[in-house]
């Protein structure tokens, strides 16, 4: 293949990438949003929305379409009730102390990713996607007679990874009106400015709280569910995702929506770009360099503003 | 020696475009016990703050002892001898009051161990707090856990002791101790005191400088400032013709 | 008694008890006991930065790590002696603190974890980056008739036992030291509270810069060590687990105490020893502990002990 359709796929498989972190570091600042607190575990929630998709998938068993959508509604229910009943038991005890609550949510990390390799084993499971077609895609070229268009051998995308990019874009705008048109929106953002006066105001701050750490753990498992019938599931696969949620949500300014979206595009984008051209440990180690650096030299992120 | 141990000039501080404290001047006088008084707001605990180097200044100069210490860090200027005490009490919760006091000791008495404990037990005795030197300073009373505040300005035996509010909630035989300590003091140590008591600060104080709105109102000495219509036209609300 | 002969004789007590516990317990414990000693080095040094300093770093690792492929990088592809190689470990060790340190100080709280976080999971990748000196993963063996010292033979089990308990006794006074000591004071109130401190005059960023140096070193220390006594350095011991591992330890025995890291670190071994003869997911138990530690006991061990019985512990 030429560069140029290279470049192309690389791009595609970037803007996989970037849809699933899209989703999977959202739920993580939102968390950080609200709460003001560091949920090391988020990895984890998005593993076990992995693994409970396989589950139900495997259940239903009739079709594969069928399957999947049942795992796309119970996996991301199932892991948001878990992070609320962590969040009651746990976070609420320790009063979200920020120290305290990533000591527990590293605790809450090995439990969840232990219990997962005791019940559902060592090895990696496939989801069958609902449907899989692969789509040549054309590539233009000034040649001799003008403008030609030719089919490069390899240049394709299935079916599915293009439902992938179109699904997160659907799920990330319902998100987006769901915080900033309804009351519960209005009722997170109130929180987020100012736990206290939200207090006075008559809002369960408790209630709200555990419903947000419930949401954020929940897009993780959405994330995963759209994943798995690419990247198959495994007790393990939760360390990744964490790594860069983390990534993303800093570069992105901590807790700030938007610059976590356009964050998650860059990295998603040069992520798939770069680990086309060069090997992935490179890229890694370079993007965790630029996180650490980042965090030191411009704490509000590449694209938050400075408070005060 | 000169008589102005401490001067500002121009010292401002402003909080995205809002100022703080605009362009004041301010002359300390050596071994006296200089109020700093206004009304809420008026920017006192900035002004301090910037003198102490805790709050870095937008602009302007601080002169302490003929030395420029503008550009230095506050742990410098408070080893040139200046002693800070927070107007929100600021000790050591977990620690025992000895401990509380020997972590301001040790700073200059370093590795004597005997000369800290001796240091310690003195102002702690001062303070008349020595019976209760070994227990948390967490569980004592607010108006203890103000005393020890103040002692641990005292026992680094400061030229310059910047006293934000020191008052603030003690009951009134706990004021009147804290007059007479302060009296003690003056003549080796210069005292510079915000305050909002007015009983204390006419009892105690050599000279009053008053700030309103972030800007220098009047200075002079109690008698100056008490006929100065303008301070009582920030005070009391009143129009200066009236 | 005053305080200081109580904690003299109790930190001579517990290397007597040590010395002792050799000629008591059978082989298999006393081999156990070994690994003991060194990674307790390690979590002291944690505990420095952790338990009196209040700095959480996530990525002690990395200083573990570089002592441990500093010695061990000498001796396999350099072919230098254990003596030299053990004091390159520990430069190497130092100057990763120091940078470190000077860069991620300059944040607080959750992004100072993060950071050191970052930073040490960089350094496991670049060792997985040069698995053609490093081995990666897998690791490599450090030939036994290299690993001596001063002519002695220290992989025997003797030899080991005593060479591990005198790297502990060193630097187990020098903790017990150090936190009763001006600096260590110092250290401790910037814990409690850095702005007051920093308004007594004391300069908090050099004393925190010195406290993450003295941390890394004595971590990387324990890391050159660990390859020198039992033959292996390989990249595991760079991971995030051994980042948390530390903490674990420490917050186990007692945060901020002088006997807190080495009574973590026991109780953690034979919990995980145990645990793994039933079950794979051993990691389990820890995460366990960690979260009942954070709900119920937030001192520790030792912690506890001090605030109900003995309240002089160091």
């Amino acid at each position: 293949m030429d560069f140029g359709p290279h470049l192309m796929l690389a791009s595609l498989e970037g803007a996989v990438t970037a849809a699933i972190l899209a989703l999977t570091a959202m739920g993580l600042s939102i968390v950080f949003g609200v709460m003001r607190v560091v949920n090391v575990a988020h990895g984890e929630f998005y593993m076990l929305g992995a693994v409970l998709a396989w589950v139900v998938a495997s259940m239903v068993g009739a079709s594969p379409a069928l399957g999947f959508v049942a795992a796309l509604v119970v996996a991301p229910l199932i892991v948001g009730c878990i992070a609320v009943v962590a969040d009651r038991v746990i976070l609420q005890r320790v009063e979200y102390d920020p120290d305290r609550t990533i000591v527990a949510t590293i605790g809450l990390l090995y439990i969840i990713q232990q219990t997962t390799l005791m019940t559902f084993g060592p090895d990696a499971r496939p989801v069958e996607p609902p449907f899989n077609d692969r789509l040549a895609l054309p590539w233009f070229e000034l040649g001799e007679s003008g403008f030609e268009m030719f089919w490069p051998w390899g240049l394709s995308i299935t079916s599915y990874k293009l439902f992938v990019i179109f699904a997160a874009m659907a799920i990330l705008t319902a998100l987006w009106l769901l915080m900033t048109r309804s009351k519960a929106g209005l009722i997170m953002r109130a929180t987020q400015q100012d736990s206290e006066t939200a207090q006075a105001f008559g809002i369960p701050v408790g209630r709200v709280y555990s419903y947000v750490f419930g949401l954020g753990a929940g897009l993780a498992a959405v994330g995963a569910v759209l994943v798995v019938p690419i990247q198959q599931a495994h007790y393990l696969m939760g360390h990744d995702p964490l790594l860069l949620s983390f990534i993303v949500v800093i570069i992105g300014g901590l807790g700030s929506l938007p610059g976590t979206v356009i964050a998650a595009f860059l990295i998603g984008m040069s992520d798939g770009i770069i680990s086309v051209f060069f090997t992935p440990t490179l890229a890694k180690i370079f993007a965790t360099l630029v996180v650490a650096l980042v965090l030191v030299f411009r704490p509000q992120g590449l694209l938050g503003r400075v408070e005060r | 020696m000169a008589a102005v141990i401490l001067e500002t000039k121009g010292l401002t501080k402003s909080y995205g475009g809002l100022n703080a404290n605009e362009d004041v001047d301010f002359e300390l006088r050596r071994g006296k016990v200089t109020a700093l008084i206004g009304p809420n707001g008026a920017g006192k605990s900035t002004f301090v703050g910037m003198v102490s180097g805790r709050i870095p200044a937008t602009r302007g100069q601080v002169i302490f002892d003929g030395q420029d210490i503008s550009a230095l860090p506050a742990h410098k200027r408070i080893q040139l001898g200046i002693a800070y005490t927070f107007q929100i009490t600021s000790v050591y919760a977990g620690l025992t009051l000895r401990e509380n006091i020997a972590i301001a000791a040790r700073r200059r008495l370093g590795k004597d161990r005997k000369a800290v404990q001796t240091k310690v037990s003195g102002v702690l005795e001062q303070v008349s707090l020595l019976d209760r030197a070994d227990q948390d300073a967490g569980d004592l009373s607010y108006g203890h856990q103000r005393v020890l505040e103040i002692a641990m300005g005292l026992v680094q035996d400061p030229r310059l002791f910047i006293l934000d509010e020191p008052t603030q909630g003690l009951a009134e035989s706990e004021v009147d101790d804290f007059v007479t300590l302060i009296k003690t003091l003056v003549g080796d140590t210069t005292i510079l005191l915000i305050e909002h008591n007015m009983d204390v600060v006419m009892r105690t104080a050599d000279y009053i400088h008053v700030l309103d709105n972030g800007r220098s109102l009047a200075s002079g000495t109690p008698e100056e400032i008490r006929k100065n219509t303008a301070v009582q036209a920030a005070y009391l609300g009143t129009d200066v013709d009236a | 008694m005053s305080d200081t002969k109580r904690s003299h004789l109790l930190h001579l007590g517990v290397i007597a008890v040590l010395f002792a516990l050799f000629f008591v317990l059978p082989a298999y414990h006393v081999g156990n006991l070994s690994r003991i000693m060194v990674l307790a080095v390690y979590a002291m040094g944690f505990n420095l930065l952790f338990g009196y300093t209040g700095l959480l770093s996530l990525g002690h690792a990395l200083f573990f790590a570089t002592g441990m492929y500093g010695l061990g990088m000498a001796m396999n592809s350099f072919g230098i002696a254990a003596e030299p190689a053990l004091l390159i470990g520990l430069i190497c060790a130092v100057v990763m603190a120091a940078v470190v340190g000077f860069l991620a100080l300059r944040t607080s709280g959750v992004a100072f974890m993060i950071v050191t976080l970052m930073f040490a999971q960089a350094g496991y990748l670049t060792i997985l980056y040069f698995g053609a000196y490093t081995r990666g993963d897998e690791g490599f063996v450090i030939p036994q008739p290299d690993r001596m010292i001063a002519g002695i033979d220290i992989t025997g089990e003797t030899a080991r036992y005593f060479a591990a308990l005198i790297l502990f006794a060193v630097v187990f006074l020098l903790i017990a030291h150090v936190v009763r000591s001006p600096f260590g004071r110092t250290l401790v109130a910037i814990r409690e509270n850095e702005e007051r401190t920093r308004m007594l005059g004391y300069d908090t960023d050099r004393h925190k810069l010195k406290a993450v140096i003295l941390s890394g070193t004595i971590s990387g220390l324990a890391g050159a060590a660990y390859a020198l006594l039992f033959g292996y350095a390989g990249a595991t011991f760079a991971t995030v687990q051994y980042s948390i591992f530390p903490l674990l330890w420490v917050l186990l025995g007692g945060a901020g105490t002088t006997l807190g890291p080495i009574i973590g670190v026991a109780f953690m071994f034979y919990l995980i020893d145990l645990s793994s003869s039933v079950t794979q997911a051993y990691m389990l138990i820890a995460g366990v502990v960690l979260v009942l530690l954070t709900l119920f006991a937030p001192q520790g061990l030792a912690g506890e002990l001090r605030r109900r019985v003995m309240r002089w512990l160091p």
